[in-house]
Parts: structure tokens; C-alpha cells; sequence
């Protein structure tokens, strides 16, 4: 999976983003792939795809992920809300942070069954064109 | 997953020296930090100084480790890079932790 990731950051080098942007973009596409890897590919599984693809627009980075792996429970995604942190050490949550990172930074989140295949789209505001007044 | 570690009287330092703390290695780092705190007793600093990247696998490991260290000991944190901290600043687990932006800063305090 790092090696993915490497590749994608990778190809948006001509786009010249900044390193904050950059950053954004590697987390929320290692949340999303995490997620498809832990949920939709079920350990017994055998190997399965994912696709990647990014498009840049005037309003930003579009990606659309695509897994071939279990649907999604009730067909939505999570909203992974902010979690109570007003808790004592031992009742820390080590889990559910992916969904409300990837909310926290990207916008347009959909999730379509396709046949058999999962695809999950989500937009970055990055490398936004500057609008003219 | 590479961790060295350092004890004074006061506190281990533990330093993680790779540069992502993700899904691929959560696991191996948990199992490191139990492995080398084991048996201590001080407070542990954790110097993220290499750490370029965690996602939240990586941020569950580190408090899985603060949770494995409790009650009896502390662990924080220093040397976090502009990714990581952002990670702790959006879930506001920078709240939970104690977090030194300057790792000489935590050793000042941590040395008294």
C-alpha cells in the first residue's frame, strides 16, 4: 500500500502542490485505503484490486477509489463524528479515527455500489483556482 | 519497526526511528513499546522527531502504548512533524497527550 501511495503523490508532482496539501492528500487516500483493506477485503480473502484515480479541476483534487471487495454496510459511508475524549486513559479509543479524518479533509464524499465493485469518490480543496473577482 | 531506547533516572526516551508509523508497521510498534518499557518505571518521552507520517493506525498504536504504560507511568510525546501533529490537532488527541514541540524542552522538564 506505501508503495501506491508513493506513486499517486508521485503523478501530483506536475501540480505543484504545497507540502500541507500534499499531506492532506496521503492521509486521507491511507484512511481510505486502510479501511478497504480491513473491511472490504476480508482476511481470508485472496488479493484484491484497487483502483486509484485522481483528476484534477478548478475546485480541486478528485479522487475516486474502487475496491472490488464487500459492500458497504446500509451502502453509506461512515460520518465518523469527533469521539469524547473526556474519558479516563484506559477508555481511550486506538480505533475510528479513519472516517473523521477523512471528513475532516475532504469534501463530496459518495459511496456507490457499482455492480461489484465498491467506488468511493472524495474531493480535496486543493490546488484551487484562484477565482477572479 | 526500529525503536532505541535511553533510561535516566527519570525518564526513557524512546525514539522511533522510521519515518511513518502506519498500518503496514502498528502492530510491530505496539508490540515494540511494550517490549521496551517493560519492567521500567519512569516516564516515557517518545521522540517522533523521524516520524514524517502516521494515519490513525498508527495514531491507535501510540495510545495503545500510553494505555499499556498507564496508571503507573506517563508517556509523551516530542518532536512532532507538521503531518503528525496535524493528525493529533484534527482528532484532538493533542489534548489527551502531553506534547513537546521541542524534544530539549521535554527533557528540561522531564529531567527535574
Amino acid at each position: 500500500m506505501r508503495v501506491a501511495l508513493a506513486q499517486v503523490l508521485k503523478g501530483l508532482g506536475p501540480l505543484g502542490l504545497n507540502k500541507d496539501d500534499i499531506d492532506n492528500v496521503e492521509l486521507v487516500l491511507a484512511e481510505a485505503l486502510n479501511n478497504i483493506v480491513e473491511h472490504a477485503y476480508a482476511p481470508d480473502d485472496a488479493a484484491g484490486r484497487i483502483t486509484i484515480k485522481c483528476m484534477h479541476q478548478d475546485n480541486g483534487l478528485h479522487l475516486e477509489i474502487e475496491d472490488e471487495g464487500a459492500r458497504m454496510p446500509d451502502g453509506l459511508p461512515p460520518t465518523g463524528s469527533g469521539q469524547d475524549l473526556c474519558l479516563a486513559v484506559e477508555d481511550l479509543p486506538e480505533g475510528g479515527f479513519g472516517w473523521f479524518l477523512i471528513r475532516s479533509l475532504a469534501t463530496d464524499v459518495t459511496y456507490a455500489r457499482v455492480g461489484a465493485a465498491n467506488r468511493l469518490r472524495l474531493r480535496l480543496a486543493v490546488g484551487v483556482s484562484d477565482q477572479t473577482p | 519497526m526500529e525503536l532505541t531506547s535511553t533510561k535516566e533516572a527519570l525518564l526513557q526516551m524512546i525514539s522511533v526511528e522510521e519515518a511513518r508509523i502506519d498500518s503496514a508497521v502498528a502492530l510491530q510498534f505496539k508490540d515494540g513499546m511494550r517490549e521496551t518499557t517493560q519492567g521500567g518505571e519512569q516516564t516515557v518521552l517518545l521522540d517522533l522527531r523521524k516520524v514524517d507520517f502516521i494515519d490513525s493506525s498508527g495514531l491507535g498504536a501510540i495510545v495503545a502504548a500510553m494505555k499499556n504504560l498507564a496508571p503507573a507511568r506517563k508517556l509523551v510525546l516530542a518532536g512532532l512533524t507538521p503531518a503528525v501533529d496535524k493528525v493529533f490537532r484534527l482528532t484532538r488527541m493533542d489534548s489527551v497527550f502531553k506534547v513537546y514541540p521541542d524534544i530539549n524542552d521535554a527533557l528540561a522538564e522531564l529531567r527535574i
